[in-house]
């Protein structure tokens, strides 16, 4: 599912939808069985043998059961209950060192042969074209393992009926604070996975996902003007234990917003945004010019996604995606120099698909490989990318980094983004400390309106809450701001990052990219950062 | 099977509603084969072919709706769904925006299938590849694209007797060609329902021009400039902008075409007066299934006339609720236009800036509908009816409602295909005054 896609079941796009684009609609309680991992061997084991009888040099075999559900509801009404269900076997293998790949949804032994063979003659077919063969990094078989995400609860067994209470509870009482509008949705995603290649992997993993956005506007009928203000919550790699609003997970931040770390309080911040989308309606417009941010977890996690996490992908930096997402400023050369200056000496950024409750959290990635953490920026300096098992030789690594994903069993896995995250500072620092250095500056809360150009350079972030800082105070609530960077420029002006007790996740379930489109789900983590004299834009315009 | 003759749908349709024991049922069956080559660094990377079915079934008790799908049709699978969709219906909570199912139709078939499009194989899919990826070779350059194809099949049936089916084609190519030192790109886009019109041979040339012409931009300062918008350009910035037209979103006062006051602007000039935007789904460059996913039967629709709002999308409940005439959503977007292709709008412009594809749209402000994004792939500085040299691409922060206030002049339409839009477009070359580039951007 594509965003496109997302925006037409959850029907914020033109119009709406009541049937299900994605997988098999089932009932509610379909989507708390699983498949038995013996039976999976068995599919897995009639591939890999038809594969490698059929002059395959490497194959691997996914098979994937994918559950979703929405419930979406707006001010008083649920508008919609979808459950849905995909499952087929994908199949990859290296023939003539060519990759080919061909997937079936129908688990019987024959058609699971028939789609190694399809998958042996498309690599066949493509070795004419291919320049080198593929060089797949060494790897040991790891036996038959599992992995599942560490849930409470799991979300697809809690009944339809208090998830729906819950929604119409959170929208009842934005609605009493004075929202004009509000909409609501859980999103609950589990991946039943199972891997298996000829290496001697059997891999059995469990992932689970939640998201609970939501969007309160305020309507000044009079003036013609509205305002949104979404929900501040992150995506998680969690069940539904993240929304039991757990004190401890509660921050209050300087100037008075209300932001979670691991439990959100949605009824909580649903009152929030409808009392700061009414707040917004009368803001005073920011008067454009050079600030220094002070960027909350909550809005930096999209800017680290795309400045960071993105060009250091290694595939995008070799070109294979130029045709689409396009390629990367943090070039080979760069790296190899060992001193090219990505940030200031405040900034490490890592990747790490192994950080409890995130997105990319799993034990193995998808070609088995299993999963753990490296530095892409150390002290400033570009040191990594993210690479995969058939790129690690390009980086003279003899082990991939485990970044190999395939958001279905009908898509080929490829280089996917791990959670991407600035490290905390070292020092002690609380962002009240940090404020109180700052002259002139805006705090910016939530993550709101993106944009990057197609080699990382240049973007443009919004946010959902903007506050003006004066001499060290949170003065008041501004609105009309954007403010664009050139990547390397940003990140050398930070000039402080808070330290690990203010350490949060942000993230997505929809990062786009590959060509037919895939989506992956990734988390990035950060302790609120300082950012000197960034151009802010004033986004305000008149129709006339 | 995936590609069903109208006898076949119709005997799996007419299966399910007298399956369903529900006060009605609906039910969509699709099927498709979609096949690609994707290549990168003059080499093929990736190449599949996607068979596709699926029946969706929605069945209502009162006001309760359940909707199940499933990729099997025999009779015992056919069973399965009608239940569980039936299941999950007696699940649901009342859902007071209900609305009955639609009565029977008749539905006017549109052109939109061609049986040699439907014929390309693995073969054709290959040689696109190599005609783009062997010029490129030759030239130092390095080509990475995409082609896909597709055959589809829609048919849709409910308790009320009705029934509309449909085939239908298409293909979309696009390259991006860079100069192996990286310091030119060049773009071109092709979409289309016959591919008897496609020429990657030819069309690769665009590409391999404007990579060529790149390297070397010089940098602008950033500021207003008269622009040309090529068709694949502007197309974004006003498929964006169709997100306002949504009756019950205006109506609400959220969008740009809401009224102060209450209300929205049906009956208000909100473009300049040479803007015409309408649907048709007999058009025939860009015909679409004639039925909406509502099956609501799609019609030859104004949507702006003369720079007037005539048309906004009114949902079924929302019609009902307004007392106005719900009919269905658009599938295509037409703008009008003259006779005069890019190349004639250069030749007429005395300074000004040519943008050859538009990148990473998103709203920053839907009260204004101010879209940031970048220009990519070839931007160029025009003087005196010429391309005078190329320039550094820009972001830009404009409103696709001032855009259409600010034309200078408006050329023939293409039709192009966006990937965040739910339209085919027939869009044409655009000549806008003061459009706004706010920063200037390293990336080629």
């Amino acid at each position: 599912m594509d965003r496109r896609d997302f925006l037409k079941v959850t029907g914020v796009g033109l119009g709406t939808l009541m049937i299900p684009i994605y997988g098999r609609s089932v009932a509610a309680e379909v989507l708390t069985t699983k498949m038995d991992a013996a039976a999976k061997k068995k599919i897995a084991d009639i591939a890999l043998n038809a594969a490698k009888a059929n002059g395959a040099t490497y194959c691997d075999v996914r098979i994937g059961r994918y559950l979703r559900q929405f419930v979406i509801t707006r001010e008083d009404k649920v508008q919609n209950v979808v459950n849905t269900e995909s499952s087929g076997v994908g199949i990859r293998v290296v023939a003539n060192g060519t990759w080919g790949f061909a997937a079936t949804s129908d688990m019987s032994a024959d058609a699971i042969a028939k789609a190694a063979k399809q998958a042996i003659s498309i690599a066949k077919a493509n070795s004419r074209l291919q320049a080198e063969p593929v060089q797949l990094a060494p790897t040991k078989g790891v036996g038959e393992v599992s992995w599942a995400t560490p849930i409470v609860k799991n979300a697809m067994e809690v009944p339809i009926k208090d998830k729906v209470d819950l929604l119409l509870g959170v929208n009842a009482a934005a609605m009493q604070a004075g929202a004009s509008f509000i909409r609501s949705i859980l999103f609950l995603v589990n991946e039943q996975k199972y891997f298996a290649s000829t290496d001697g992997s059997y891999i059995d993993q469990d992932v689970h996902r939640i998201w609970a956005p939501m969007e309160v506007t305020a309507v000044d009928q009079k003036s013609g003007k509205f305002r949104t203000r979404d929900g501040l919550s992150s995506p998680r790699g969690m069940g539904f234990e993240y929304l039991d609003a757990k004190p401890q997970h509660k921050l209050a931040l300087p100037g008075g917003a209300v932001v979670y770390s691991d439990s959100y309080d949605m009824k909580e911040d649903a009152i929030a945004a409808a009392k700061q989308a009414k707040e917004k309606l009368s803001a005073p417009s920011v008067k454009p010019g050079k600030y220094d941010l002070v960027l909350d977890p909550s809005h930096l996690w999209l800017t680290i996604h795309e400045s960071v996490g993105h060009p250091t992908e290694l595939d995008r930096v070799l070109g294979y995606e130029a045709n689409y997402a396009g390629t990367s400023f943090a070039t080979l050369d760069k790296w190899k120099s060992k001193n090219f200056k990505y940030g200031s000496d405040k900034v490490t950024i890592f990747a790490d698909k192994t950080q409890p409750t995130t997105l990319g959290a799993v034990g193995y990635d998808d070609e088995g490989i299993k999963t753990q953490r490296w530095d892409l920026i150390k002290d400033g300096v570009l040191v990594n990318y993210q690479v995969i098992r058939d790129q690690a030789h390009i980086l003279g690594l003899n082990s991939s980094q485990g970044c190999c994903y395939a958001d279905s069993w009908s898509n080929v896995q490829f280089q996917r983004m791990a959670n991407v995250s600035l490290s905390p500072g070292k020092d002690k620092l609380a962002p009240e400390e940090m404020i109180k250095n700052v002259e002139n500056g805006i705090y910016i809360i939530g993550d709101g309106s993106f944009s990057i150009d197609q080699q990382r350079y240049n973007a443009q972030f919004g946010g959902q809450l903007f506050y003006e800082i004066k001499n060290g105070k949170v003065t008041q609530m501004i609105e009309d701001v954007a403010y664009q960077i050139r990547t390397p420029e940003f990140w050398n002006s930070c000039v402080a990052v808070c330290d690990d007790k203010d350490y949060r996740f942000g993230g997505s379930f929809f990062d786009g990219k590959g060509q037919p489109g895939q989506v992956s789900a990734v988390s990035h983590g950060s302790s609120t950062a300082r950012f000197n004299g960034a151009n802010v834009i004033n986004t305000a315009r008149s129709l006339g | 099977m995936s590609i069903f003759t109208e006898t076949e749908a119709k005997t799996i349709l007419d299966k399910v509603v007298k399956l369903s024991k529900a006060d009605e049922c609906s039910a969509q069956l699709t099927g498709s084969i979609e096949g690609n080559v994707r290549y990168a660094l003059n080499s093929v990377s990736t190449s599949g072919i996607v068979n596709n079915a699926d029946l969706a079934v929605q069945v209502a008790f009162g006001k309760r709706i359940g909707t199940a799908t499933i990729n099997e049709f025999d009779d015992t699978s056919l069973e399965k769904v009608v239940r569980r969709a039936e299941e999950l219906a007696r699940l649901a909570p009342e859902n007071p925006e209900f609305v009955p199912a639609i009565e029977k139709q008749n539905y006017k078939a549109s052109d939109t299938y061609v049986e040699k499009t439907a014929a390309i194989g693995p073969d054709y899919r290959a040689q696109v590849a190599a005609d783009c990826i062997e010029p490129c070779k030759k030239d130092k350059l390095v080509a990475a694209g995409f082609f896909t194809n597709n055959e589809r099949v829609t048919a849709i049936a409910n308790s009320k007797g009705n029934f509309g089916y449909q085939k239908s084609t298409g293909v979309d190519f696009t390259c991006t060609v860079r100069t192996d030192d990286g310091r030119g790109s060049g773009w071109v886009a092709r979409n289309l329902g016959d591919v008897a019109k496609f020429d990657a041979k030819s069309d690769i040339k665009t590409a391999i021009q404007k990579a060529k012409g790149s390297a070397d931009a010089k940098a602008l300062e950033p500021g207003k400039y008269t622009v040309i918008m090529e068709p694949a350009a502007s197309a974004g910035l006003i498929s964006f902008m169709m997100f306002g037209f949504d009756a019950r979103q205006a109506d609400e006062g959220r969008s740009f075409l809401s009224k102060k006051g209450g209300g929205n602007k049906i009956g208000d000039k909100v473009f300049d007066e040479r803007v015409n935007l309408y649907a048709d789904p007999w058009d025939a460059q860009s015909s679409v299934v004639p039925w909406d996913e509502d099956g609501l039967p799609r019609e030859k629709t104004p949507i702006v006339t003369k720079g007037v709002v005539d048309y906004l999308q009114y949902s079924r409940y929302w019609a009902q609720k307004q007392g106005k005439k719900a009919i269905g959503q658009p599938g295509n977007l037409i703008m009008t236009g003259g006779d005069k292709s890019t190349q004639d709008l250069i030749k007429g412009t005395k300074k000004g800036v040519l943008v050859t594809r538009t990148w990473y749209i998103r709203m920053v402000d839907p009260q204004t509908v101010l879209l940031t994004g970048l220009t990519r792939d070839g931007t160029f500085y025009i003087e005196n009816g010429e391309i005078k040299y190329p320039i550094k691409n820009f972001r830009f922060n404009e409103s696709p409602a001032i855009m259409l206030n600010n034309i200078e002049e408006i050329g023939k339409p293409v039709r192009v295909a966006d990937d965040e839009s739910p339209f085919v477009m027939m869009i044409p070359p655009l000549k806008i005054r003061d459009f706004t580039f706010s920063s200037l951007s390293d990336a080629v």
